[in-house]
This record gives C-alpha cells, structure tokens and sequence, in this order.
C-alpha cells in the first residue's frame, strides 16, 4: 500500500518521491545505485523521526484521522483469533459502526467491541464514518452484558469522530443509548479494558470507553468535542481548529500527564498507518499487559477500584462557605 | 465593589426560600412572554415560577427559584458548596477560563452550574439538585460533576431519593476531557443509589443537551419533561448542518420525545411538587398524602 502523506510531512514525500524514482531508474541501469537510495532512505527515516518528534496537537489530530490508520477490524486479524462477529441490538437494526463480537486472545475466550470506520467510499457509507446511531450503542451493550454473564473479559477499540448526530438517532434516543452505556459499564461485573486507537469523539466514545485500564495508542487523540467544533464555538471560526486541540489537551501525552487514562501505547515511526503489523504487535502486548493486571482482581476488587477512578475523576478545590 | 470583595468568597448561603428570586427575574416590574408577547407584571411571574400565566409558556428558572419550587421550606440545606472550580489546563480562547468564571459568578449569583441541597417534598426528605443555565450555560465541569455525586452520596447514606433538574448546553469545553470524564462519574454514582433501592428522579427543563442529556439525564427510574423544553443529544444546528435538511417542527423538544417513547410524562411545572411528591410515595409505598 502506497502510504499517503500529510501535509505537515511533505519534505517525507519529496525524499520518498525521489527514492521511488531512483529505484525505477536503477532497473535499468548498469551503474549500481543502490548505496544512494540506501543513504536516502536513512534520510527519509532520520527526517521522520525530527518531524514526528515534535508533532502539534493538530498534527496529531490528522494523524489520528488518517486514511490508512488501523481500524478495529484491521487489529482484529492480527491479534486476535477465532474471531465470530455478533449483529444486532435485537430491537432496531445492526449497526456497522461499531463491530463486536466473540474472538480469542492467545487462546483465551474474549469479547470484542469497537468502532469501525470504511476505506473506500462506499464502505465510509455502510459504517457512517464510524459514527454510531442508538442501535450501535444497544448492540455494544448487548455484547457487554454477553460477556458479563459468561465472565469473559471486554476488549474495546475507540475510533469514532463522535455519535452520529441526525434525526434518526436522535428520534430513537441516542442520549439515552449512550447514558445506558455509561451506567451499565460502571458496575459491569467482568473486565473492561479499553484501547482509543485512532479519534476519542466525546459522548459516542465514551459509550464504550468506560473500563478498568484505559490507554491510547500514541497518535490518538480523545477529546470533549472535535477541535474544529470547540473552535467554532470559543474562537467562532472553524479555522482556529489547531488552537483550539492545544488549548484542549487532546493528545495521549497530555492525557496521561494529567491522569486521566493509564497507558501510551507506542506506534512505528511515522504513525501506525506505515506498518499495521508493527502496531499490531505493540498493541497486543500491552493488551496482554493490560489483562493480566485486571486478572489479578476479584470482582468485587475490580469494581470497587473502577468506582473510586470514576469518581476521582475532575479537579476542584475546597473552600469553607462563609 | 472592591477589589478586595472580589477576592473573598461569594456568600452563597442562602438557603432560605425566596431569597434568590431576584437573579432569574427580568429587571424591571414588567415583562414580555418570549412566547405570546403578552405584558405581564414581574411578580405575576413570580408567583407561577416564570410560567406565563398567558400562555404556559415555561421560562427559565434559576437554581434556588427551581429548589423553592420543590423543597419544602423548612429543614433544607445545601451540599457541596464548598467546591469549587479551578482551570486545570489553563485554558485560554478569545479570553481566560477564571475570567469567564467569575463573569459567570458575578451576573448568576452561583459559584458554579449545580446547586445541591437536601430537604423535603411535602415532608418526604430527597435530595434535589438543580442546574443553574446563567452559569456558563449550565455546562459540566468538574464542580458540578462532584456536587452531584456528593448529592447522591448523602441521598445514599439517608436512603432517601434523589431528583435532579437539568437545564444545561452539555460539556465545558474549558474543562476539556476532565468535563467528558464528569457523565461517566455522574452517571456512575447512580449505580450505588440502585443498590439501595432509592428513587432516581429526573426532571428535563430547556435546555438539556450534548453530555448532560447523554449521561444521568435519561437513566433516571422515572425521566420528567417541561412542557416545550429543548432536549437532545446534538443541537439544533449541528443536525441540520450534517444532514443538510430542514428539520421538522417541534423535533426534540418534550412533547416529540414522548411521542417516541423516551420519556415518561409531561408535567407543568405549577403541578411539578405535588406530581413529585405523589410519584416519591408510590416508590416509596407509602400512603398518599392527604
């Protein structure tokens, strides 16, 4: 696969540009190249390693968002096996923007739950750009309890640029769908362990973002609401997008500095999009990690704890009324 | 005021009824209904809780005016105004996050968009907590986010009910990912009102929306609606704009939501306290009031 490139990463392009027309001229060509496009690979690799040292916020947001990143379905034949899709909420429809389903992590039984966004256009349509309607949320919640009746422990991908806001959703109750997700997910009686693989929309990833561990891959991002709409509202200009993911904290870096997931899961170099694999495997480990460290819980231990992380949640100070 | 008065804490303690009626009432002896334009007089308005005694069109309603409307007004008092906001990431738009809290203080009244107090509905002790829409909209921050549980808490403890009124834009985006945290902490503290089989009331007014409607507001054993208040999980503009259609006449306001089956009922709210107290004593089993 052809790698796209960013705009913030168009000196990689140029070189790799070049690199691709030296290979094609070395074809053909008696005298030996090959130390050149060595040498320039190296360069390629160095500058992207200067570049992705020193990402901005909105950087990062595109790399989030980029169209060859990792979906759910995509760790999904890497890491797992023995992989059974499960449909449907029972009441309404099957949401595809959101998959889940019964798998096996290094043989052991677990369930699986993320957003799903398409490749291609037409498969963008059949998973609505990873926004899920109600029915998404019912099904994940469907899966949830699934698990929780069985003691299986919950897998979750966050990947979504947030609940789809239309009137079909709104007409069968997304805000109810959602607020279902956050109540039953508190009290879930077996592990919950939830990775943001590429964008943390607000409220639609929350849905299923509430668990035991929570981590983010590098070059994720998790936020309130998207950069352009934080703008929009506070800056009352769509354009100020890049001040705004700064001034939120949106990325894992931040987030983790400022307590509010556990785990930074490192990517390749230049983003998870250059070497799935890679990823896959970085992600694996720590999902492993992750696992065996809830593992060690009773249940009762395991709720108690993701109660008092709930509520630890928020930063206020204290004040004597006078 | 001073420079110096300004850096005291506010004096929120005004937990006797009436008291705060002054903040959420247009100035001025006369008013205008948004709704049927009819002139009416400010204490009128005043008496009905800011229902137009015209046209029943509801108002927006402060806090404390929210909290005089239901709680008896003997025995009350606050929880968790002691906490309060800070700027954990010293976030700055077009102007400073302390300086819109203080704005926000200055023109509500409030140190931020909850008010909590215990008491009584018609002698039955509950918790009730209110939103305050002139604090920055009734976003939700952290403050808020810990006044609630705090509620519940207490409620928990006394087992007794807890009722919340809504009336908020969603999130503080000045809070950023704190304030998304704030529906998984709210929503959650009810899980342990469940296990002591207390009641949870929620009541929607206009508007509720964004994080505030899609955490505790729909999760409550009986869900409450104004009439005519906006309710939903993305605004207005938001829908039109990614759907590109106009949308249908009255969508997402109460009286839509019923019809799709996602609330319980309607109440107006010159009826909401004894509607309250009667729904409190059938959970409850007790007898009905006299």
């Amino acid at each position: 696969m052809k790698n796209t490139f960013l705009d913030f990463e168009q000196p990689i392009a140029e070189l790799e540009g070049k690199i691709e027309e030296l290979r094609f001229v070395q074809d053909d060509s008696a005298v030996d190249i090959s130390e050149e496009i060595a040498r320039l690979e190296k360069k390629s690799q160095s500058l992207t390693k200067d570049i992705y040292a020193k990402l901005t916020s909105w950087q990062i947001c595109q790399v989030a968002r980029h169209a060859q990143r990792p979906y759910t379905l995509d760790y999904l034949g890497r890491i797992f096996t023995d992989f059974h899709e499960l449909h449907g909420d029972r009441s309404f429809a099957d949401d595809r923007a959101i998959v889940g389903g019964l798998a096996r992590l290094n043989g052991q039984t677990v369930m699986v739950i993320g957003h799903q966004k398409g490749r291609d256009t037409k498969e963008k349509i059949l998973r609505n750009f990873g926004m899920p309607r109600p029915e998404g949320y019912r099904k994940a919640l469907r899966l949830m309890k699934l698990a929780e009746k069985f003691e299986i422990p919950v897998f979750t991908f966050v990947d979504t640029p947030g609940a789809y806001p239309g009137i079909d959703a709104e007409e069968r109750g997304q805000s109810e769908a959602i607020g279902r997700n956050l109540y039953e997910l508190a009290d879930l009686k077996t592990p919950v362990i939830v990775t943001i693989i590429g964008e943390g929309g607000s409220g639609g990833a929350l849905a299923i973002a509430v668990g035991d561990v929570v981590q983010m891959l590098q070059y994720s991002t998790y936020s309130v609401i998207s950069p352009e709409g934080c703008a929009s509202i506070l800056w009352k200009s769509a354009a100020r997008a890049a001040d705004a993911a700064e001034a939120m904290g949106i990325t894992a870096a931040r987030l983790k500095s400022l307590g509010l997931i556990d785990r930074v899961v490192p990517e390749p170099l230049g983003g998870a999009h250059r070497d799935h694999a890679a990823m896959a495997q970085n992600l694996k480990k720590a999902l492993q990690e992750s696992l065996r460290q809830v593992s060690a819980l009773s249940t009762q231990e395991l709720l108690d704890a993701r109660f008092q992380r709930l509520m630890a949640y928020g930063r206020t100070k204290e004040q004597p009324v006078t | 005021m001073n420079w110096l008065n300004k850096l005291l804490p506010p004096k929120i303690k005004r937990a006797e009824p009436g008291a705060a009626r002054r903040s959420a009432l247009p100035e001025g002896l006369w008013s205008k209904c948004p709704a049927c334009e009819a002139v009416l007089y400010a204490t009128d308005l005043a008496t009905t809780f800011n229902v137009c005694p015209k046209c029943a069109h509801h108002n927006r309603l402060g806090a404390r005016e929210r909290i005089d409307l239901l709680l008896d007004a003997a025995g009350r008092f606050e929880i968790g105004a002691e906490v309060l906001p800070v700027d954990p990431l010293r976030f700055k738009d077009s102007r400073r996050y302390p300086e819109r809290l203080r704005d926000a203080t200055e023109s509500s009244g409030e140190t931020d968009s909850l008010v909590v107090m215990q008491g009584a509905i018609r002698s039955q002790p509950a918790v009730v907590a209110a939103f305050e829409f002139g604090f920055m909209g009734g976003s939700m921050g952290s403050v808020l986010g810990e006044r609630f549980v705090r509620g519940v808490q207490a409620a928990v403890e006394h087992r007794i009910p807890f009722i919340c009124v809504t009336a908020s834009g969603g999130a503080r985006m000045q809070e950023s990912l704190f304030s998304l945290m704030q529906m998984a902490k709210t929503t959650a503290a009810l899980t342990r009102l469940a296990q002591v089989k207390q009641p949870f009331i929620s009541i929607l007014t206009d508007p509720t929306m964004g994080g505030v409607s899609a955490s505790f507001a729909f999760v409550g054993d009986i869900v409450i609606a104004e009439p005519g208040a906006l309710i939903g999980f993305a605004g207005p503009r938001v829908i039109e704009q990614t759907v590109r259609q106009k949308l249908p006449e009255g969508f997402q306001r109460s009286e839509f939501l019923i019809e799709k089956g996602a609330i319980d009922m309607i109440v107006d709210r010159r009826e909401l306290k004894d509607r309250l107290a009667d729904l409190l004593a059938l959970l409850q089993k007790a007898p009905a009031a006299a």
